[in-house]
């Protein structure tokens, strides 16, 4: 993926605002945080991806290839997001208590009404005592157009060797 | 494979377990989980002594080729030489200890030590020069310079074990009966098995005996996993439902395994609709080949059974949705690390393969749909165990009077917890 951050190659009349770009990462994370998650499976466009490559794998990992924690087509992710809802989703329930920060926003490149994008984020996860941290990046590949951004894609990459203590990745990281 | 015969031993009552042959009664004693004592006893008298789960052929295919992996609790190396032989040495410098390789994997001719600079062959000889003087003439006459093989080293089938007993019994002795379940594995493909796609490195805050029995346990999958069985009714288009006819199989020396048909498609050879027609006649040709390489009924049942294996004291080979080779060390009585692999047919597509993949991890591993509460419910039961004082036993008697155990009886958990205890009150 190229660093083409600053290049003017928007679609023609499409204004791309870094802030715009940051507040919809930020609403993303709140929604996960505050467990709206309807609203946050709706932020995916139809056909969309949620892929989580195993801890310390390179940007270039393949599910193909590569065994990942999650690896989810459209109708997975809805699935997931079903079973967080769930009280039988016995590793979320009771419900941890989340805390997401994102930061170090970067638009990679954008063309033709999609964008990628990439954050850096670290997760807090609390239960039963214990309170778990994860750290990586985020990549998204998002659709923008008339002011409203749609997922296509996002991949998670956990930026630890192992993921020990964690031990789990319940929760959308 | 020996049907699960009722094992003809007597009644026991032990410290650690109660196996009341006549009432049907087995318990567990929960400080087994708790306590400190028992887990240097552990590491003594099962860890030291038993054959431990060290890694698949496959992930050394070529000559110099090096991994390394920490096995009952101590850093090691594995790799092959420039002749391609197979080693396994204590991956700790023999002048001061440092590691002598910190890469997980990689391809060298040679291990140097980045303390001092001491530098080995990848046979293990000592391949550093000194000035004359520096040491006496005859040192290393006893080999004390060289890197320390692991007391012993085996495989069967491409599956490699090592023991740190050096007196210890055959690997095939060891293995008896669990030797079958692997034969099967091997089977799936006419040309073996390799491992695909990583290890998944995680840990868990409970005992490790707790993932030996979850691993093997027929009785919780629906309770614990209800939301997966209603995930994999929507895939299947069908309803989710678990085998009315099951197997136990005893595989002797505490290796044990159940088996049965389930709702799930499994790579090697079960369609399911949900994956489509060009599956459908990849998987018959699949099929096909299994017949006619191994017949018909030892091909239906590699096709269409899967068999959970726990093979004693800590691998555990799972030939469900996909295959999973599992292993675990105790850090503390309360946690421990587990490494989990997922096993694939050489030479399958690559379309197959992905499916493959999407089979494992939609159930297993730490972003599963089962997985996690798998974790939730050992956890929860470690916790559970601080009231030891006051319910001091587990009850692991489902079935024991039965004349013929099903997957979701616990027999293969109390084949686990006979040779355990025979181990640590030093009867095995």
């Amino acid at each position: 993926m190229s660093l083409t951050s600053g290049k003017s190659g928007l679609a023609s009349g499409a204004e791309l605002d870094h802030r715009e770009i940051e507040a919809f990462l930020y609403e993303e994370a709140a929604m996960l945080d505050e467990w709206r998650l309807d609203d946050w499976f709706a932020l995916f466009q139809e056909g969309g991806s949620y892929e989580v490559p195993q801890a310390g794998a390179s940007d270039e990992a393949n599910s193909s290839t590569n065994l990942f924690y999650i690896s989810d087509n459209y109708f997975r992710l809805r699935h997931r997001v079903e079973r967080l809802k769930k009280r039988g989703n016995h590793s979320e329930w009771p419900r941890s208590i989340c805390s997401r920060m994102i930061g170090n926003v970067r638009l990679l490149d954008h063309d033709e009404g999609i964008c990628k994008v990439a954050s850096r984020f670290i997760t807090h996860r609390s239960k039963n005592d214990v309170t778990d941290m994860f750290c990586g990046h985020h990549l998204y590949t998002l659709s923008f157009a008339s002011g409203n951004f749609k997922i296509m894609a996002k991949r998670t990459q956990i930026d630890m060797n192992t993921l020990r203590p964690q031990g789990r990745i319940s929760i959308i990281v | 494979m020996s049907v699960t015969d009722i094992d003809r031993r007597e009644t026991r009552i032990s410290p650690y377990i109660i196996d009341d042959r006549e009432r049907g009664l087995f318990r567990v004693a929960r400080k087994s989980f708790v306590d400190e004592d028992i887990l240097t006893r552990e590491r003594d008298r099962i860890f030291n002594r038993c054959w431990l789960y060290l890694g698949h052929e496959s992930e050394l295919s070529k000559a110099n080729d090096f991994l390394t992996r920490n096995v009952g609790g101590k850093e090691v190396i594995f790799n092959r030489d420039r002749q391609g032989a197979f080693h396994a040495f204590m991956n700790t410098c023999p002048h001061r200890g440092a590691m002598v390789e910190r890469e997980a994997r990689g391809n060298a001719l040679a291990f140097k030590c980045f303390y001092h600079g001491w530098a080995f062959n990848n046979n293990g000889k000592f391949a550093t020069r000194m000035p004359p003087g520096t040491y006496p003439d005859d040192f290393n006459s006893d080999g004390c310079a060289n890197l320390r093989s692991v007391p012993k080293l085996a495989e069967y089938r491409g599956f490699y074990f090592l023991n740190y007993d050096a007196g210890a019994v055959s690997l095939e002795t060891y293995l008896a009966d669990a030797r079958s379940i692997l034969d099967m594995l091997c089977d799936h493909g006419a040309d073996g098995m390799e491992v695909i796609g990583g290890e998944q490195k995680y840990s868990i805050r409970a005992n490790w005996k707790l993932l030996m029995e979850n691993s093997y346990d027929g009785y919780h999958a629906i309770d614990t996993h209800g939301t997966y069985f209603e995930y994999l009714a929507d895939a299947i288009g069908g309803a989710a439902e678990m085998p009315a006819e099951t197997h136990v199989w005893n595989l002797q020396n505490g290796h044990a395994a159940i088996e049965g048909n389930a709702p799930w498609g499994r790579p090697v050879a079960k369609w399911i609709p949900a994956w489509g027609e060009d599956a459908k006649s990849e998987i018959a040709q699949i099929k096909r080949e299994l017949v006619s390489r191994l017949g018909e009924e030892h091909a239906n049942r590699i096709a269409m059974l899967g068999r959970n294996t726990g093979i004693f004291p800590n691998l555990v080979i799972n030939d469900i949705m996909a295959v999973t080779i599992r292993t675990f060390y105790p850090l503390a009585p309360n946690n421990m690390n587990v490494s989990a692999w997922a096993l694939g047919v050489k030479g399958e597509s690559e379309g197959f393969r992905k499916r493959r993949l999407d089979n494992f991890l939609e159930f297993l591993g730490p972003g599963g749909f089962a997985t996690p509460d798998d974790v939730e419910a050992l956890e929860s039961a470690q916790r559970g165990y601080a009231a030891l004082d006051e319910l001091a036993w587990n009850d692991i008697s489902r079935g024991m009077l039965k004349p013929k155990f099903e997957a979701t009886d616990e027999e293969q958990m109390r084949c686990f917890w006979r040779e355990w205890s025979d181990r640590m009150e030093d009867r095995a």
